[in-house]
């Protein structure tokens, strides 16, 4: 028997491969696709993977990720690679990359960090410390967040 | 090298700008009690949303010296923030009014705020417990105006190093001079945090950690003292058992170096004994009068009046 597990190819729109196994919930999470978006998506996870070990897998038919969801990606799935299909084709693959700045994706957890003041004009920044485990430091209070904090935004 | 620089972090200072800022604070002291008019002419704000006595009055006597006015604030009830306006429309106000600001305020990374919203210069006179630069480099200066050197030290810094913003201030600025020793003391619930720890780890600063200020006080060169804030502590009994550890007295100095320097950037409450400030050791007075010499140079720097 195959020990593959098979799900069918997309027409179009986006193929999140070598997501780091057991993090494609956390993926679809900070996506924000909670599945009430009427998107159709398929889900793999634990599969063999000869780069990882074990992996997992989503698609996502009908939408293209922009360049800011491919970074929110990169923050939990610093292996992933991203595949934008179209007509059944891969029109353009990519991995994903954490910028050296992290700029208004995520927000500092320190509560007396001025980012944190609603009314001010300001975008929260972080400075990448390290990718595996991800740390930051955050550009205006110096504060670090790491990934379990990145997730508790999303949740 | 000063010029229109804003002073956000003691951490964006070289040892080569730090040499350059205490040559002219040492010129300075010839007039910190007299009235130059290099500065004629030119404004400073004070934007103190939170409140300082020692920061606040060292910097309008330091302007006032140099021959420049001062406006500004101290109280944010008497401020535009008290009827709703946002930090970054004060300072834009303020920028229209005057040639430096200087801000204090309760929140972390402010300065660093005002400073992108200003295109005056913008000195950090304390942001939450992170950053407070100028003290950082009075408390140097004074280190080197009474040992005649800074690198190769034993130091440590005592009290809280997780909330005051002075000790981990100067906890970098120390770190630029190569400590032979360095010793962070506290008590667990107030160690320096990770990310200051990193930063001696990533400038190859070793320290170490120690729980009772009478273990080490034989070894050092400098003793700069921080007040304990009761209200750190969940429990006050907590606070009452460890307080002692962190209290310098008579007693405890019969161990100390002959040349051992004791500084605290003030207010101190209970954690000097009141006897220890008629002993040789105590510079912390001489260290609160340097303030206006430093700030002097570092306004007259920054404005361009000298270079």
């Amino acid at each position: 028997m195959s020990k593959e597990l098979v799900v069918r190819k997309i027409e179009s729109g986006t193929v999140i491969d070598h997501i780091p196994a057991g993090q494609a919930l956390n993926v679809l999470k900070i996506l924000g696709i909670k599945g009430s978006e009427g998107y159709r998506v398929a889900i793999v996870m634990n599969v063999d993977s000869k780069k990882l070990g074990m992996k997992d897998i989503v698609k996502v038919e009908g939408k293209e990720l922009s360049v800011d969801e491919v970074n929110k990606i990169a923050l939990i799935a610093p292996t992933a690679t991203i595949n934008i299909i179209r007509g059944y084709q891969v029109v353009k693959k990519e991995k994903v990359e954490l910028p050296s700045e992290i700029i208004n994706i995520v927000k500092c957890t320190n509560p007396n960090c001025i980012t944190n003041q609603p009314r001010e004009p300001i975008t929260p920044r972080f400075k990448l410390i390290a990718d595996n485990p991800l740390l930051m430091q955050c550009e205006y209070c110096g504060r670090y967040i790491t990934r379990e904090d990145v997730l508790a935004q999303f949740a | 090298m000063f010029y229109n620089r804003d002073v956000l972090s003691i951490i964006d200072f070289s040892v080569d700008d730090l040499k350059k800022l205490f040559e002219v604070s040492l010129e300075m002291e010839k007039y910190s009690r007299s009235k130059l008019s290099i500065l004629d002419g030119k404004v400073l704000s004070l934007a103190f949303f939170e409140p300082s006595t020692r920061t606040r009055l060292s910097f309008e006597t330091a302007m006032k010296r140099l021959g420049g006015q001062v406006i500004g604030f101290h109280e944010p009830a008497e401020a535009a923030i008290a009827k709703g306006e946002n930090l970054a429309d004060t300072i834009r106000m303020l920028d229209n009014y005057s040639d430096v600001i200087v801000i204090r305020h309760k929140l972390e990374g402010a300065a660093k705020l005002a400073a992108e919203v200003a295109s005056a210069p913008v000195i950090n006179g304390g942001d939450g417990s992170q950053h407070h630069p100028t003290q950082a480099m009075i408390d140097l200066y004074t280190i080197w105006r009474e040992l005649g050197k800074l690198e190769g030290l034993n130091v440590g810094v005592i009290g809280d190093l997780k909330y005051g913003r002075a000790a981990a201030s100067f906890i970098y600025a120390i770190s630029k001079y190569k400590p032979k020793k360095l010793f962070l003391i506290s008590p667990p619930l107030l160690k320096a945090r990770v990310e200051v720890k990193d930063y001696l780890r990533h400038v190859n600063v070793t320290y170490e950690e120690v729980e009772n200020l009478a273990d080490v006080i034989s070894e050092l060169d400098v003793a700069y003292m921080t007040r304990i804030q009761k209200e750190r502590f969940p429990d006050i009994s907590e606070y009452e058992k460890v307080k002692g550890s962190y209290r310098i007295d008579v007693s405890m100095l019969s161990n100390a170096k002959e040349d051992l320097i004791i500084l605290h950037p003030l207010p101190k409450v209970d954690e000097i004994d009141l006897k220890v400030d008629e002993t040789k050791y105590a510079k912390y007075f001489k260290q609160a009068a340097y303030g206006i010499p430093v700030r002097m140079a570092l306004l007259a720097l920054i404005l361009g009046a000298v270079s």
